[in-house]
């Protein structure tokens, strides 16, 4: 073995030590993932069903009947009868319920003369997010009295026989556990790569060791591979857990080339890599280092596309944006595992992962200090 | 003249507009024991650095160890042994891994015989399997000596090894570096212990970067020129209290029943003493925490 080889051997056999010898550390980090798949997959339902809704009629004709199996069978509305106009108002207002659908008098007869009634639905629109299927929902139940509608009356109409009259407003895109995950992927990479690593060589900073270490025949480069090569196996160990989680809990699809994905990746951990190296150099201690790790990740956070649609941004916020490379990397990855992208559909979103990662390095070689100076 | 383990000359080294190291100039001779000293941010820490090729000085050129100190550094890292300040082995890793880390950094072709070599030398076989964490401050030292003679290294840079560390480990210790010294390492050892001073060979006496005195701790105290009176008496403390407002007095010193009365101008320290202490007085040996405290209280500009 040669001298690098034997120095390199050593320290990563140090750190795969130190490693194991957390095992709180180790067990957050794989739990990490699989409680953020969980919280996301399964707690936070952008498409939630059986919402409190009230409804108010004036008599129990044939079709107002018609019109409430139709909105039961949607799924969407929990329904329960309104004795007033006002206990509806005041529900609503205090949050029992998040729809009051209000079917005028004389409905049926409306319906029979043509006359194309209006169905009043108040939709609490506070939260979008929480209405926006259930409203949409609506548009296909205007059929729903065809079963009881004269068979003359049925082909004589040519306008639909009543409408919806919503007053809420409209969510432009719908997130679902399928959109979600493939930035989860790129989240936890950021966390596991830049995070620990950061505080990693941070830690050694902190509590002197390194000066021991740069006092031995040890090179910084030497130093630095062995700090990366753990978090770059861990990473990719928790890609793969999210994978097959989400693939057994969730269906996610894997549309695309798994080699591809793995591959994107892999530029997207450089990437961050360096950034973690440029931060602990430029850090004293682990308190700096995470303050600097978090500074990064928050943007990632808000401004990828991840938990906020990217074409609802502004402006000067998609440019922010674009410049992430946590942004490419969610749409390259939702894009091979979603749409079956091949290289070729990706590179547009994989030059500046690159971009980005050669010019870390450049800045981490920069920052980067061989001796205490 | 004996070869030198260290021979440098002019090293400056500046942190901002502070110079830290200011021309400095050291030789010291192979198999010597030289224990380096003087006040806290007198350069002590910064000139061990420098030799061992973790700061880059601004200027100055020298050899440690037959290598270049700006050019050889790859070289002199492997040939000497480095002990910092602040115990810093891994803590989470037991003195077994600690020790088998270096050895890989220092490429070492039979780990485990060196390692049993060190730990019997140094008595740690008992705490071979214990997590460096867990020692106490003494066992953390040896563990750090070990680390640092597991290459053999023909030099010692120890930066305050013993601070905090009680009293019989800090004898083992010494009796330890005395037992490397006799084997023809060298050993540059700073400290603020006179006792531990007391034992070196010879001793580089630091202040603001520069070099005030140097020499045998014998001759050091010959040559001080300090007169120091020893008076017993009663009412001690009091009296300490008094001398120090008088003419001539540099320091006056406790030590249990005994009063120590230093200063250089021997006329007015006896004219001072004489209303003073009426009981009498006799002259005695400055001792070396004598001499360096009057180093320091001159800010080492001088006798």
């Amino acid at each position: 073995m040669s001298g690098f080889a034997r120095r390199l051997w050593a320290l990563l056999r140090k750190e795969w030590i130190q490693m194991w010898r957390d095992p709180l550390t180790l067990r957050l980090i794989l739990a990490l993932p699989l409680l953020q798949l969980v919280l996301y997959g399964f707690a936070i339902n952008t498409n939630p069903k059986n919402l409190p809704t009230g409804i108010l009629a004036a008599g129990y004709s044939r079709y107002e009947r018609d019109l409430v199996a139709a909105l039961q069978n949607t799924g969407y509305f929990d329904m329960r009868t309104l004795h007033s106009e006002q206990e509806g108002e005041r529900d609503l207002v205090e949050g029992k319920l998040l729809f009051v659908i209000n079917i005028p008098a004389d409905f049926d007869r409306a319906v029979d003369r043509g006359d194309v009634p209006s169905v009043l639905m108040d939709a609490d629109a506070t939260d979008p997010s929480a209405v926006g299927n259930a409203m949409s929902a609506l548009g296909a139940l205007t059929g729903a009295l065809n079963r009881d509608l004269p068979p003359t009356g049925q082909t004589q109409i040519r306008s639909p026989p009543f409408q919806f009259v919503i007053h809420a407003r409209y969510n432009p895109e719908q997130l679902t556990v399928l959109n979600v995950l493939p930035g989860l992927i790129c989240l936890v990479l950021i966390f596991s790569t830049l995070f620990l690593t950061t505080l990693s060589i941070a830690k050694e900073r902190e509590r002197g060791t390194v000066e021991n270490l740069l006092a031995t025949p040890v090179r910084p480069v030497e130093l630095m591979i062995a700090k990366i090569v753990p978090y770059v196996f861990i990473g990719y160990m928790q890609v793969v857990l999210i994978l097959v989680v989400s693939a057994l809990l969730f269906a996610l699809p894997m549309r695309g080339s798994l080699a591809l994905l793995m591959l994107a990746l892999g530029l997207f951990i450089i990437s961050n890599l360096a950034l973690g190296l440029t931060f602990s150099s430029v850090a004293t201690n682990q308190m700096q280092a995470q303050q600097m790790a978090q500074f990064t990740l928050m943007p990632s956070f808000i401004l990828s596309g991840f938990f906020f649609p990217f074409s609802g941004m502004p402006q000067w916020a998609q440019w922010v944006g674009e410049l992430l490379p946590t942004t490419h990397i969610i749409r390259v990855v939702r894009g091979i595992l979603l749409k079956g992208s091949s290289f070729d559909q990706i590179v547009n979103d994989l030059w500046p992962i690159a971009l980005f990662a050669l010019a870390a390095i450049m800045v981490s070689v920069t920052f980067y200090r061989e001796t205490l100076d | 003249m004996t070869a030198l383990a260290i021979d440098v000359a002019g090293l400056s080294k500046s942190f901002g507009t502070s110079k830290v190291v200011d021309s400095l100039d050291l030789q010291v001779a192979e198999g010597e024991i030289c224990g380096f000293l003087g006040a806290n941010g007198s350069g002590k820490t910064t000139t061990i650095r420098l030799l061992s090729g973790l700061l880059k000085p601004d200027a100055g050129r020298g050899q440690c160890i037959g290598y270049d100190i700006r050019s050889q550094t790859d070289q002199i890292r492997r040939q000497i042994g480095y002990m910092t300040q602040k115990f810093s082995y891994y803590e989470d890793l037991t003195v077994y891994e600690n020790l088998y880390l270096v050895a890989g950094i220092y490429e070492i072709s039979q780990p485990q015989a060196a390692i049993a070599r060190v730990v019997g030398d140094l008595g740690l076989a008992p705490y071979v399997k214990n997590l460096a964490g867990t020692l106490s401050g003494g066992w953390k030292q040896r563990l750090a000596l070990a680390a640092c003679v597991l290459h053999r290294p023909k030099l010692l840079l120890l930066d305050e090894p013993t601070a905090g560390v009680d009293v019989k480990a800090r004898r083992e210790f010494w009796d330890l570096l005395h037992d490397m010294a006799a084997e023809g390492i060298t050993v540059l050892v700073s400290t603020h212990y006179m006792d531990e001073a007391a034992r070196c060979k010879r001793i580089v006496y630091l202040a603001n970067g520069r070099i005030v005195v140097q020499g045998d701790p014998l001759s050091l105290t010959a040559s001080s020129g300090l007169i120091t009176f020893e008076i017993k008496t009663a009412n001690i403390d009091a009296l300490a209290h008094e001398a120090r407002k008088r003419a001539g007095v540099e320091a006056a010193a406790v030590f249990g029943p005994l009063l120590h009365v230093t200063g250089t101008k021997r006329a007015t320290l006896e004219a001072s003493l004489h209303d003073l202490a009426p009981e009498g007085w006799h002259e005695v040996e400055p001792t070396l925490e004598d001499v360096f405290i009057h180093l320091l209280a001159t800010g080492g500009s001088g006798r």
